[in-house]
């Protein structure tokens, strides 16, 4: 196993030390020392593939048709969220966050993609964060790219790609650190000195293996997993998508400030009973993992968003499932929003309030939440955030998701 | 400096050894290149016609698609046939670069691929955009650059991916009479990416222009491809400072057989095809000559590989690029003395593990590119972190899944990278605990992964 130890072991090889390391000294130092860049907030989105069912998440109880278009779906255990919707159970150990005011949704939101309803494309300009006037195809980078581009001081690592899934959002000319916490390389330590010889004389291959090293050294977790078997246990039990929350939580404790990953398993066309409470279970495990490793006090700087390319049918289907619509919800939840709400305006259910008399209306645009959240966090400029990062967007006032 | 044989073999081939019969030389690799395309005939790639065929019938009968059961079922084996052609496409695509002995033909297909990049997002693994490389790609790579970019150009593959199939000429028949608008998608690419490059001597009014002259262009999944008038902009377009007019589809071919030949898109080909092969700073003198002989000739692809080739830099100069991701894994199955028939009757799980996940996990998830300007060059965006880690990973453990036995690591590293090897690699193989890690090594050294 790689891990932070064998890295200094690796370096003393090497003949020189951590801080005289000429890769290190480019990736972590690099940009103004100064604190500049983004401040202390962190951010972390999350997004959620596969189109959530937004009104099987946060259930309009209190509308007079929801009912009949989910005659089994809508029937299921709920917990009450505010006298008008409630929410699946799914998301049970997030209701204490709710209590106090960390936890919140908006309603009724989506990306301007319409009509299609193909997750590749939906998620594409989701995380492009563009609108229909732009071709996909002609955009290159994501939104929160274009965000770091305008960060003064930027350090490579103030922004992080966790997972193996490619993160859109995130790609552009700023620089951004990716790792996937499974990337595992079981070396043996005699393998992993031989590397040390081969890479030693070439210095781009020699500090990719260092920073690889770096970088896969969850060395904490581990060492105290060696000595206690049953932490080993549930560190295996947690799964892909805890690993990931507590490598992001670990790098957002240090200079991170913008975290992205994704999470899967949200199109469910069928069985949805099931499978939405198995993938909002993971979503909840994410949340709560980030709040326990990153401390009262970083977690009351953050703010967490989890969104996703388009919402689902309002109708349950024939095989316990629903199918691919237009609006949906977002989560939001930390200790640095306005939570005990549920945002957005309610467009209702009626037929003649449908889109395309089958979807829940769309009746804000998401990335006007996340603009809102941006300026909230770090105070950029308005102008800036309707022309360079979302293009052409009307941000509209300032909903107050962020305290 | 390595020898001419494993030049040939990093540079402008899939790896070593060099498969029997290999050119070595620059005539021989040319003479190759216009010899008959073996591989195609070995293994055969389906083409959009065949996709066209079986999608066709649902597109026909869309309303009843919906509802019919019969052609529901029709659509799912229809989707089913569709994948089954991807994979066996993809496993022909290493089979051919695994077997083929003139390798130059396969890399330069990969070449042309990926500057004529179609992603089909949801298609990925489907044979589209396989089908697209064969029918436009192949037939060309070494005849002239106007034929195979007006075979891209009309292919509907590409129409499809650049939007051209939703552009309306604003004063076509049919917007009058349903509305619509033009779609500057193609037009922008096609300047941009495929023949002048970003920055060269054209304007906005250009493109605009541009597509103008491509409405009419376009592919209907009912009726396949033809040139529709009714959606045709009424000319004339000025593009470029040339007037062009007619009915039809003569005015874009004239205008196509025109770009080819313009010297912007001499001068940015040669060089990409320059940077490709040799270096991300290629040595100017080979870059103007590979240009010069482009305009002389009226883009022929042949002549200008030949320039490049026989230039003093095309032997010369260090491994300055990375393998990327695919030639890799293709480059690793080789040395490991899998046979091209072998990797044809691997199962899709096989395919899927061995090869598009790590792929994926290297930063290259396959038939996939992140946008139309394709896979990135530089080595620097190949040899991360993540990537390298993940490379260490491959070697370590496929090696000992895929053969039996395993070579013995110092042999292993004489035939997969011959003069190459390094002191220290050669040093370390045999000090390696294991045979599987002693192949890891082999597989993970900076030799193998730099071409």
């Amino acid at each position: 196993m790689m891990d932070r130890r064998a890295l200094l072991r690796g370096l003393g090889a090497f003949g020189c030390s951590a801080a005289a390391h000429p890769f290190l000294t480019t990736v972590t130092l690099a940009g103004t020392a100064s604190g500049k860049g983004l401040g202390d907030q962190r951010l972390v989105v999350i997004i959620l593939r596969g189109a959530m069912d937004g009104l099987d998440v946060v259930r309009p109880l209190g509308d007079k048709d929801f009912a009949t278009y989910r005659p089994t779906l809508g029937k299921a255990e709920h917990l009450e969220l505010d006298g008008f919707f409630g929410m699946h159970v799914g998301l049970s150990g997030l209701h204490p966050l709710w209590a106090a005011g960390e936890l919140a949704f908006v309603h009724a939101t989506s990306t301007p993609y319409r009509d299609k309803r193909s997750h590749f494309d939906g998620q594409d300009l989701l995380e492009a964060g563009t609108g229909p006037d732009l071709p996909i195809s002609q955009v290159r980078d994501g939104w929160l790219n274009r965000l770091l581009q305008s960060v003064p001081g930027l350090k490579a690592e103030t922004a992080f790609a966790v997972g193996r899934q490619e993160m859109r959002v995130l790609r552009g000319p700023a620089p951004v650190l990716e790792w996937a916490p499974d990337t595992a390389v079981d070396l043996s330590p005699q393998a992993q000195l031989l590397l040390e010889q081969v890479y030693h004389d070439d210095a781009l291959f020699q500090s990719a293996a260092a920073e690889a090293l770096l970088l896969g050294g969850a060395e904490d977790m581990d060492m105290a997993a060696e000595m206690d078997p049953a932490k080993a246990m549930r560190q295996a039990k947690r799964g892909e998508a805890g690993r990931v929350a507590a490598y992001a939580a670990e790098k957002l404790r240090q200079e991170t400030r913008i975290a992205a990953f994704s999470l899967t398993g949200w199109d469910t066309h069928k069985a949805q009973g099931k499978r939405l409470g198995q993938s909002l279970r993971q979503l909840e495990q994410v949340i709560l993992r980030l709040k326990a490793d990153l401390g009262p006090e970083i977690w009351g700087k953050t703010t967490v968003l989890a969104m996703t390319e388009f919402g689902r049918t309002v109708a349950e289907n024939g095989t316990g499932g629903t199918d691919h619509g237009t609006a949906g919800a977002m989560l939001a939840a930390g200790g640095a929003i306005r939570g005990g709400k549920v945002y957005g305006q309610w467009p209702g259910l009626s037929e003649a309030a449908l889109f395309d008399r089958r979807d829940l209306m769309p009746t804000s645009d998401v990335r006007t939440w996340a603009a809102h959240a941006m300026r909230g966090l770090y105070g950029f400029d308005r102008t800036l955030l309707q022309s360079k990062v979302f293009p052409g967007l009307e941000m509209g006032d300032d909903p107050g998701l962020i305290l | 400096m390595s020898s001419p044989a494993s030049l040939v073999a990093f540079r402008y081939g899939c790896g070593l050894p060099l498969t029997q019969g290999a050119p070595t030389t620059p005539d021989a690799m040319l003479a190759a290149l216009q010899g008959p395309d073996e591989m195609a005939r070995r293994f055969p790639v389906m083409s959009y016609d065949w996709v066209h065929e079986r999608t066709s019938e649902i597109a026909q009968n869309k309303k009843a698609a919906k509802t019919d059961p019969d052609l529901l079922a029709r659509q799912k084996t229809v989707d089913e046939e569709l994948k089954r052609e991807g994979f066996r496409a993809l496993r022909a695509t290493i089979a051919r670069s695994i077997d083929a002995p003139d390798a130059l033909r396969e890399r330069l297909l990969a070449f042309w691929a990926d500057h004529f990049t179609v992603s089909s997002g949801a298609q990925a693994r489907s044979i589209a955009s396989y089908a697209f490389v064969e029918d436009a790609v192949r037939p060309h790579l070494s005849g002239q650059f106007g034929d195979m970019l007006s075979a891209v150009v009309h292919h509907p593959v590409m129409l499809l991916y650049l939007d051209q199939t939703r552009s309306v000429g604003p004063n076509s028949a049919k917007a009058k009479r349903r509305g619509g608008g033009l779609n500057e998608n193609l037009a922008r690419e096609l300047l941009e990416l495929h023949t002048m490059g970003v920055g060269a001597g054209y304007s906005q009014t250009d493109v605009r222009q541009l597509a103008e002259l491509l409405t009419g262009l376009t592919y209907d999944a009912r009726r396949g491809y033809a040139f529709q008038p009714n959606l045709a902009e009424p000319g004339p377009e000025e593009v470029l400072g040339k007037s062009y007019e007619g009915k039809g589809e003569a005015p874009i071919r004239a205008f196509l057989a025109e770009l080819a030949r313009h010297p912007d898109t001499a001068r940015h080909i040669s060089r990409k095809l320059a940077v490709h092969f040799l270096s991300d700073a290629p040595d100017d003198s080979m870059v103007a000559a590979m240009a010069e002989t482009w305009q002389r000739t009226g883009g022929s692809l042949i002549e200008v590989y030949g320039t490049m080739l026989r230039h003093e830099a095309a032997f010369a100069g260090s491994a300055a690029k990375a393998r990327q991701p695919w030639d890799f894994v293709v480059a690793a199955l080789k040395g490991l003395g899998l046979t091209g028939e072998t990797v044809m009757n691997w199962p899709r799980e096989r395919l899927v593990e061995v090869v598009l996940a790590p792929l994926r996990a290297m930063g290259q998830s396959w038939k996939n590119p992140p946008g139309p300007d394709g896979w990135p060059e530089d080595i620097e965006s190949w040899i991360t972190p993540q990537g390298l880690a993940e490379r260490i990973g491959w070697a370590m453990r496929w090696p000992a899944e895929l053969v039996d036995p395993l070579p013995h690591p110092k042999a292993l590293a004489e035939t997969v990278l011959a003069d190459r090897a390094s002191a220290a690699t050669l040093w370390a193989v045999v000090r390696a605990e294991t045979v599987a890690e002693g192949v890891g090594i082999v597989f993970a050294s900076p030799e193998f992964n730099r071409r």
